[in-house]
């Protein structure tokens, strides 16, 4: 009949187990959803600071450069640890949960703002001179012509950074946050086949990261079509 | 005083240095062309003019009004009094032809949206581009995307206009078109500073003619002191070579 391991299903889901998954799965969802849009925001504002030439900008300008190239260089667990290991000396009693939705929004916003910055990097400086000349202030060149037209070209790689990025918040797993990968831990300590349990794990992160790819896709098509409709 | 007046004009990139005591002047309803060899400094005079490239001495005064470079509140009431066509057009590659002429005077210079758009029609339709409202400019020719660019610097309605080649990459049956348009503009009391190699067009439009060459003004006349009766060896040189060439 059917393996061994499947009589082992059922209780992977009674009532308390499915609470368990579910607050890891929303664990995981809030990672990736604070990191997400955390990266975005603030990633753009970096971003717009390196790219300024203002003298006044200037310190802005180095500081988010600095920032940008040691977080990205750096790997997940170790900007992860620092942070944790940070808030103790200093003698910041912040639960992990908190420590991990601010290291991985510190991630996400380095990546991102890599990507938007390169972006903004392919626009043509005579535009950016024609605006000048017409009088547009600097707000309103990038809100008229470097968004608009940097927007479709950074989509695509960020929301494919994103999908990545969901993964990388198993790390949280590390300071002892239940998200997913957690669940998987102590569902496997309490002696279910270990296989079934990360099987639940890979579709419980499948549910999590799809919408955020069609999400994706859906605003590449958008963007890219509604120019030439 | 005139309209627009330059004084001793100096600018360089790094150490190469390519304006070098520029003085010229531009009357109220004057068209004054620059000619002058490739490379001897007439784009970067209207860079400069514009106040994209800083002048590291000499004075440029506009309606009355030194132009001080580094305010920028003097910047921006130099720049609401003029317009110019680049000699790569530059126009918005996110915005259809329509909204490229009339995103500056809507949005930023806050004219009434319907009587701007109204007016941005008719500059379209003048240049041979009524039909092309609602394409994008990377869907044009190099000659319609310069018509485009000309439409954008005439709906801002500007005191003086200058253009940097706008001949360059129009087809010869267009050029006359679009030569059209802006003729029948220079009667209005527009002033303007052409920068061409097109000599008929220059001779034909010009009130008066200024010859650039290492930096400055080596002569400055009528048209026909400019062509037929120089008075310095190197504009007889570079008149007597372009118009051997062609034209
Ligand atoms: N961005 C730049 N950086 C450095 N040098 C430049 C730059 N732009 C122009 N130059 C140099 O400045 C000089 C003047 O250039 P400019 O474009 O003003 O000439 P021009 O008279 O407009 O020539 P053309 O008739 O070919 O358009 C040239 O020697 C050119 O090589
Ligand atoms: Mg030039």
């Amino acid at each position: 009949m059917s393996p061994d391991f499947l009589s082992d299903l059922p209780k992977l889901f009674t009532f308390y187990n499915i609470l368990l998954w579910g607050e890891a799965a929303l664990t995981t969802l809030l990672l990736s959803a604070v990191g997400c849009i955390i990266g975005m925001i603030v990633g753009f504002v970096l971003a717009i600071a390196r790219q300024s030439r203002r003298r006044a900008l200037i310190p802005a300008r180095i500081l988010s450069g600095l920032f940008v190239e040691i977080v990205r260089r750096v790997p997940f667990l170790i900007t992860l640890m620092l942070f944790f290991f940070g808030a103790q000396v200093l003698g910041f009693d912040l639960a992990p949960l908190t420590i991990a939705l601010i290291a991985t929004s510190v991630i996400s916003t380095a990546f991102v703002s890599e990507i938007i910055r390169g972006g903004l990097e392919t626009l043509k400086p005579a535009q950016l001179e024609a605006a000048a000349v017409m009088n547009f202030t600097p707000l309103q060149t990038l809100r008229l012509v470097s968004i608009p037209q940097a927007l479709p070209i950074v989509i695509p790689p960020i929301f494919g950074y994103f999908v990545l990025f969901i993964k990388d918040t198993a790390l949280a797993s590390q300071v002892g946050v239940l998200e997913l990968t957690q669940a998987g831990k102590i569902m496997t300590t309490k002696g279910h086949s270990a296989f079934l349990v990360y099987a639940v794990v890979l579709a419980l992160y499948f549910i999590v990261s799809y919408p955020l790819a069609r999400l994706g896709g859906y605003l590449e098509n958008r963007l890219v079509l509604s120019r030439h409709s | 005083m005139s309209f627009l007046d330059i004084h001793d004009l100096g600018a360089r990139y790094g150490s190469l240095r390519v304006l070098d005591g520029i003085d010229l002047s531009v009357e109220q309803g004057e068209v004054v062309s620059l000619i002058g060899p490739s490379g001897s400094g007439k784009s970067t005079l209207l860079k400069v003019i514009t106040g994209l490239m800083k002048p590291d001495r000499g004075r440029v005064t506009l309606a009355g009004a030194a132009v001080d470079y580094s305010n920028r509140k003097s910047l921006k009431a130099a720049r609401d009094r003029l317009a110019i066509v680049f000699q790569q057009y530059n126009l918005f590659g996110n915005m259809t032809v329509l909204r490229n002429v009339t995103v500056a005077p809507t949005t930023i210079k806050k004219r009434n949206r319907r009587q701007v758009e109204e007016k941005a029609r008719e500059l379209l339709d003048r240049v041979g581009l009524g039909d092309k409202l609602h394409v994008y400019p990377d869907q044009l020719s190099g000659g319609q995307q310069q018509r485009v660019a000309i439409a954008r610097a005439l709906c801002l309605e500007p005191e003086i206009l200058l253009l940097d080649e706008v001949t360059s990459a129009l087809d010869p049956e267009r050029v006359s078109e679009v030569l059209d348009t802006i003729r029948l503009l220079a009667k209005d009391n527009i002033a303007m500073l052409i920068v061409s190699h097109e000599m008929s067009f220059v001779r034909d439009v010009s009130h008066r003619i200024a010859f650039m060459a290492d930096g400055r003004v080596q002569e400055i006349g009528s048209p026909e002191q400019i062509f037929d009766n120089p008075q310095t060896d190197r504009t007889r040189d570079f008149v007597g070579r372009i118009s051997r060439v062609g034209h």
